[in-house]
Order: structure tokens, then C-alpha cells, then sequence
């Protein structure tokens, strides 16, 4: 048995990286990928919970956010593949016309 | 005690029918957009208050029918106002002074539909200024009878607004013209001061009663009269201190009779009233809606009885202002402004009366002076339409041979008004001049007799001014008028007149003054003021037969005077009233300015208002305080804070607003947890 303190360390560990990964990459395709890391953690901590309390509800959440993520992909991809056809670019930097 | 009524549902009709077809007009007019055919509307609209007049007769045949005391016929249709223990019913009341008005309202308002008929069919405007008028005329109809027959003070003020507000329509009827737009807002505005103590009487009268059950219901006002009568009120010293409830209230209504009667000094409305169409000026200003103030103080007679006070200012108030408008009358050479004047001259008289407290004159000399006023207006609107639209006598003279049958129906008129008998006006102006004789609890009654007498033979020498300035002498009508050629009105416009005529001449017989009911043989002859005396309190007065002869001998006297004088500079010596012009002008110049009251008020109260109005109120307090720091303000003030700083966190970086996000979140988690 696991206790829970590994299993919210490992998560806060996982939603760390994914946090700084979304915060300092340039490649759109990166951030998203650390977007779906953050999800995950959060995930984890869910499962984690659920287990400790016995309860089933945290499962639920799990799968609604997996949900939700697949989702996020197929728009977060299609907007980068339409960001690559117009600009030939996946870099953010690049992308900041909507300004003052 | 109460006093007991008989129930009936007839009564709503009479108010109702006039409503019906004003809605139909208005709501087609509004609605489809489309004039009905003019034949529709006539019926239509002359149906209804015919139809009202017919109900108005049996209601009066059933209210004749009545067993002895049972004061009339009631009809309560529904409550209208129940708001905690002041509750005001909508209903009507059919005792025998809310019979005479409503008589007189029906009636005269049917002949004068009728007139309106052949008057005005030469508007031929696009805007349904036929249809529009007669929707005007039926909806002042309806308001005057809710007026009259009111069983309490709520609807009579329904009424009373009502009349106003027709008045202001039919006043501006023919918009185009700036002028007649403003004579219209002239009138309201006047009006609003008047009712504006008419309003705060009411709110008194409940005041009075609020701890023993608020009422304004006519008959349980006179019971409870004694509660109110015992009460007094704080007022200030030069006032003398203390005044009797009884007393104020009655002066707050009487403001209000003073706007909607044209009495000193709120009657500045009337004379500009003239700018309306002839039916109106003589339906609306002059034989009904005028009197409603009259109507009113006779109504709330029992109340008045206990305040000595405001029947002394009534009295001195009716009497100054007679002698006052007819001065002015004197001088004017629009056909229509002398009627106005003589109109305003003539209310005073009423007032007079009911200030002595003899109602039923009062009441007579509504109802005499309603049919000869009317026939004037009607009569000088028919000389009107044939001078197509020209009202100054000083381009008349000579018209009786083109215009027989208008001039023999307004020498009717005319020889009423004077007071020659047996002619109406003889008999109610000579009761009104007797109540002033007899009217011992008046300060200087016999003084306001006086200026009675004195106005008598003014009112004489106005009239016959007027006749003969229109219809003698040599004729002074323009040439382009006379190329048009003038004619007899149709006889829609002189059936009315005749039938009004027949009316001033016996109207008089219906208060015929006992003293020659006695010389006929005639027992109680005086079968209006018999009629009247449950409801008003009469002026009773013991003079011997030989003093009230005497006292009518001098009315007589002071209208041949007048008449005399008349046909004197104007028929036989037509060069005199230039010179005497030229000799007194600069009073000359004073009477035909009407004083400069008109000025005067426009330099004491209009012109400063509308400055306060301009500088203060506008250009201050909403161009420069709401429009200019409020609203543009904050609006300048918003935009300078987004143009110079917020405008730059909007930086297009993605990354740059997911780390405020973050930043944020861990804040906003971090005083979660600390708490």
C-alpha cells in the first residue's frame, strides 16, 4: 500500500513541471503538453484521495477531466494547425498581435 | 345623519356615453390612422351626449319622482381608490344641484355639438381634425358630467382634471398657429396653480377626519361637518393666529375655483382661451367649465355656511372681479375677447352669490347665463364664419341687413346679458344683486351691491357696444372679405342658435323671485330655488316686496343707462368714441392693455422662472452637474486611466497572462490557507 503522501507529492511534483513547462516554453506544442501534465497530476491527487477515503467520487472527477483534456487536445491541436498554415509558426512569441 | 338616497344603475350612463364615443374616435384615430366618414363621426359623436341628455331626463324624472326625504339617486359602479381607511368609491351622485348642472351640460353641450357640425366643416386638414375635435369634445363631456355628478371629492377632482386637460387640447387645437399652442399651455398651467389648492383642501378635509374615519364623500362630509367645524388652526400672527379649519379648507378649495372660474387673480387664462374654435369658447369657456368653481363652493355650501371668513373673501373676490373684467371689456375690439371678459365678469357675479350665501342665485345664474353666453358665442361665431375667420369689429359694422336671422338671435343675446326683463339675466343677475342687499354677515355688502349695480350697466354698455359696432352703423368690412361675400351660416349653426335663443328668453321663469310670483298669482314661483333646498342652504333674506322692487327698478334703470350711453357714441354719434379717445388716452391705452396684468405677471413670475429655469436649473444643474461632471465625467475620467495605464497589462503574450494567472492563484491560495 502506497501511503497517500507519496501519491500528492508525486502530483505536486508533476503539476510543478507541468506549470513551469507551460510558463517558459516557446513551442505551442510544448505547452500543451505540459497543460495535459498539470491535468494529470491533478488526476493523480484525485485517485490518491478517493483511495484514501474510500470514497468513489474522486474517480468520477478523473474521468470527467480526461474528458475534458481529450477535448482540449482536439481544439488546442486545431488551432495550432491553423496557426501553422497562416504564420508557418508554433512559436508564441511570435504570436502577440492581439494587443493595445 | 346621512342623508337617504335611492340606488339606481342609470347614472353611469350619462357619463359613460360621452367616454364611448370619444374612445371609438381616439382609438380609430390612433390606431387605423384613417378619419371615419364624416357622416359616421357625426352620429356618432352627437349621439352620445344626446343620448346622455335623454338619460339625464329620466334620471330627473325619477329624482322628481322621489319620495319626500330621499335626496336623490345614487350610483355606485365600483371602489376605486381603497387605500387603508380611505376608500373613495366611483360613484355617482343625482340629488337636485348636480340635476341642474347636469341638465345644463347635456343639454347646451347637445345644441353645441350640433353648431360644431356646420362650424367645422370647413377643416379640412389631413391630420383628422374633424374626428380629432369631436374625440376632444365628447371626452370634455365626459369629464365635466363626472365633474357634476361625483359622489365624492376624489371623482369630482377626476373631473375636474379631466375638463382641464380637454380645455388645453381643444384650446390648441389648431397647432400650427404658435400662438394658440401657447394660449393652450397658458391655460393649463393657470389651472395647475388653482388646483393645486384644490388638491391640498382635499388632503385637509382628510387630515380633519383621520381619527374618526376619513371621508370625502358629499353627504358624510356634511355629516361629520361638527367634527371639522370644532377645529382650529395654528397661522401665523399677521393672520391673526388662529383660524377655524372650516375657514382654511374653504379658501383651498376656493383656489381651486378661483383657477377653473377665472377669478382675480388666476382668470388671466380665460380671455387667451379664445384662441380655440368658437364651440369650444362657448361650450367649455363659457358655459360649462367655468362654472364648475361655482359649482364646486355649492356644493360644499355646508361647509362654507361655517366659515364666514371664506364666504367674505368669496363674495369680495366675485364682486372685484365683475367690475374689473367688465372695465376691461369695455375697450376690446375682439368679438371674442369682449364675450371673454363679460364671461369673467359674469363668474364673479356667480361668485358674488354664493359668497353671500345665496346658492341657488348662484346656481340660476349658471344656468341663465349658460344659455345666453353660449348663444353669444354661438351667434358671434356665426358672424365669424360668414367674415370667413376675421374677429375684429373694427372691420365689421353694418352686417345686420346681410345677417338678419344671426342678428335678431344674438339682439337676444344681448338684451339677456343686459338684464332687461322678462329676459333670464334679468331675474338671476337681480337675485344675485339681492343677496348681496341682504347678506348682513359680508363686510360692506352693501358695497358689493354697488359695485353690482355699477357692473349691471357696464355689462349693458359692453354688450350693446358690441351689437352695435358689429351689426349697426356704417360697414367697415375689407374688400377682400367682401369679395368673398357674406352669408348666413347653414342651418346646423342657427338651429342651435334659435333654440338657445327661446332658452335665454324663458329661462328666467324657472327661478321666477316670489315677489312677482305673488303679482301673477303664482304660489311658489320660485321653482329652482325650491327644488335646490335640500341640498343648498338659501339665502334668506325678509326685505319687503316694495325694497326688492325698488332694487330691480334700479337694475333696470342701470341697464337702459348702459344701453343708452351705448347707442349713443356708437349709432348716433359714431365720431364721438375717437375723440373721447384721443382725449383719455392714456387711460384709453390702460383699459385696452387690460392693466398689463398680463405683464406684470410675465415680469413677476414667468420671466424670472424661465431664467431661473435657464441659467440655474439648466445650463447649472443638468448641463454642467449631471451631463457634465456625472455622466461625461466619469466617462473622461475612465477613459484617461485606460489610456495611459491599464491598457498596456493587455500585453498579446500569452505566457505573460498565464503567469499573472498562476501568480494570482497562488495568492489568492496562499490567504486562503494562512486564514
Amino acid at each position: 500500500m502506497i501511503p497517500l503522501e507519496h501519491v500528492i507529492g508525486l502530483s505536486a511534483i508533476l503539476f510543478l513541471i507541468g506549470t513551469v513547462g507551460a510558463l517558459t516554453r516557446r513551442n505551442l506544442i510544448v505547452i500543451l503538453m505540459s497543460i495535459e501534465l498539470m491535468l494529470n497530476a491533478a488526476n493523480l491527487a484525485f485517485v490518491g484521495f478517493s483511495r484514501a477515503w474510500g470514497e468513489h467520487d474522486g474517480h468520477l472527477f478523473v474521468l470527467m477531466v480526461i474528458v475534458v483534456a481529450a477535448c482540449e487536445v482536439a481544439v488546442g491541436l486545431g488551432i495550432v494547425i491553423a496557426l501553422f498554415r497562416n504564420r508557418e509558426t508554433v512559436n508564441v512569441e511570435d504570436v502577440s498581435l492581439l494587443k493595445w | 345623519m346621512v342623508e337617504a338616497v335611492a340606488s339606481t344603475d342609470l347614472l353611469r350612463w350619462i357619463a359613460l356615453l360621452p367616454l364611448l364615443g370619444a374612445a371609438v374616435h381616439g382609438v380609430l384615430l390612433g390606431l387605423v390612422r384613417r378619419e371615419l366618414p364624416r357622416g359616421l363621426v357625426i352620429a356618432l359623436s352627437v349621439g352620445a351626449p344626446a343620448l346622455a341628455f335623454v338619460v339625464t331626463l329620466l334620471a330627473f324624472f325619477q329624482l322628481r319622482a322621489l319620495p319626500a326625504g330621499t335626496i336623490g339617486l345614487v350610483d355606485e359602479v365600483y371602489t376605486w381608490v381603497g387605500a387603508g381607511r380611505v376608500v373613495a368609491e366611483m360613484s355617482f351622485l343625482f340629488d337636485p344641484l348636480s340635476a341642474v348642472m347636469c341638465l345644463i351640460v347635456t343639454g347646451v353641450g347637445t345644441l353645441i355639438h350640433v353648431y360644431s357640425i356646420g362650424y367645422m366643416d370647413d377643416d379640412h386638414r389631413d391630420d383628422g381634425g374633424f374626428q380629432r375635435f369631436f374625440c376632444y369634445l365628447n371626452l370634455f363631456l365626459c369629464a365635466m358630467l363626472l365633474l357634476v355628478l361625483g359622489d365624492n371629492l376624489l371623482v369630482m377632482f377626476l373631473g375636474w382634471e379631466g375638463v382641464g386637460l380637454c380645455s388645453y387640447l381643444l384650446i390648441g387645437f389648431w397647432y400650427g398657429d404658435r400662438w394658440n399652442a401657447y394660449c393652450g399651455m397658458k391655460a393649463f398651467v393657470v389651472n395647475r396653480i388653482g388646483d393645486f389648492g384644490f388638491l391640498v383642501g382635499i388632503f385637509l378635509l382628510l387630515w380633519a377626519l383621520a381619527d374618526t374615519g376619513a371621508t370625502l364623500d358629499f353627504r358624510e362630509l356634511r355629516a361629520a361637518l361638527p367634527e371639522i367645524a370644532a377645529r382650529s388652526v395654528a397661522v401665523p400672527e399677521w393672520l391673526g393666529g388662529q383660524w377655524r379649519l372650516t375657514t382654511l379648507i374653504g379658501l383651498c378649495l376656493f383656489v381651486g375655483a378661483m383657477g377653473k372660474s377665472a377669478q382675480i387673480p388666476l382668470y388671466v387664462w380665460l380671455p387667451d382661451a379664445m384662441a380655440g374654435p368658437t364651440p369650444v369658447s362657448a361650450l367649455i369657456h363659457a358655459a360649462t367649465m367655468v362654472t364648475a368653481g361655482v359649482y364646486m363652493v355649492c356644493r360644499m355650501s355646508f361647509l362654507y355656511a361655517e366659515a364666514p371668513g371664506a364666504s367674505a373673501v368669496i363674495a369680495w373676490t366675485g364682486g372685484i372681479t365683475a367690475i374689473f373684467a367688465a372695465t376691461i371689456a369695455i375697450a376690446q375690439t375682439d368679438i371674442k375677447k369682449v364675450l371673454a371678459y363679460s364671461t369673467v365678469s359674469q363668474l364673479g357675479y356667480m361668485f358674488l352669490a354664493a359668497g353671500c350665501g345665496a346658492y341657488s342665485a348662484a346656481i340660476f345664474h349658471v344656468g341663465t347665463h349658460a344659455f345666453f353666453k353660449a348663444l353669444l358665442f354661438l351667434g358671434s361665431g356665426a358672424v365669424i364664419l360668414a367674415m370667413h375667420h376675421e374677429q375684429d369689429t373694427d372691420k365689421m359694422g353694418g352686417l345686420r341687413k346681410r345677417l338678419r336671422r344671426t342678428h335678431a338671435v344674438f339682439l337676444v343675446g344681448v338684451l339677456a346679458i343686459a338684464g332687461f326683463p322678462p329676459l333670464s339675466g334679468f331675474f338671476s343677475k337681480d337675485e344675485v344683486l339681492l343677496s348681496a342687499w341682504t347678506a348682513e354677515g359680508i363686510p360692506g355688502h352693501q358695497w358689493l351691491w354697488a359695485i353690482g349695480l355699477v357692473t349691471a350697466a357696464l355689462t349693458a354698455f359692453y354688450m350693446f357696444r358690441l351689437h352695435f359696432r358689429t351689426f349697426w352703423g356704417e360697414s367697415r368690412v375689407p374688400h377682400e372679405i367682401e369679395h368673398h361675400g357674406i352669408h348666413e351660416p347653414a342651418a346646423t349653426v342657427l338651429v342651435p342658435l334659435y333654440l338657445l335663443a327661446f332658452l335665454s328668453v324663458v329661462a328666467g321663469f324657472a327661478g321666477l323671485p316670489q315677489v312677482y310670483g305673488d303679482m301673477l298669482g303664482v304660489p311658489e314661483s320660485n321653482s329652482l330655488s325650491n327644488f335646490l333646498r335640500q341640498v343648498v342652504r338659501q339665502g334668506e333674506h325678509h326685505v319687503p316686496h316694495s325694497t326688492e322692487l325698488g332694487l330691480a327698478g334700479l337694475a333696470i334703470l342701470a341697464a337702459v343707462l348702459g344701453t343708452a350711453l351705448a347707442w349713443f357714441l356708437y349709432v348716433a354719434q359714431p365720431e364721438l368714441p375717437a375723440r373721447i379717445r384721443s382725449g383719455a388716452s392714456a387711460l384709453h391705452r390702460l383699459l385696452v392693455n387690460k392693466y398689463y396684468v398680463d405683464e406684470l405677471y410675465d415680469a413677476l413670475f414667468v420671466r424670472p422662472l424661465i431664467a431661473i429655469s435657464d441659467r440655474v436649473l439648466f445650463r447649472g444643474v443638468d448641463a454642467g452637474l449631471i451631463d457634465g461632471f456625472a455622466v461625461n465625467g466619469s466617462a473622461r475620467t475612465v477613459r484617461a486611466l485606460a489610456d495611459d495605464v491599464l491598457k498596456y497589462l493587455q500585453g498579446g503574450l500569452t505566457q505573460g497572462y498565464l503567469i499573472t494567472m498562476v501568480a494570482g492563484t497562488f495568492a489568492v491560495l496562499a490567504w486562503l490557507l494562512s486564514a
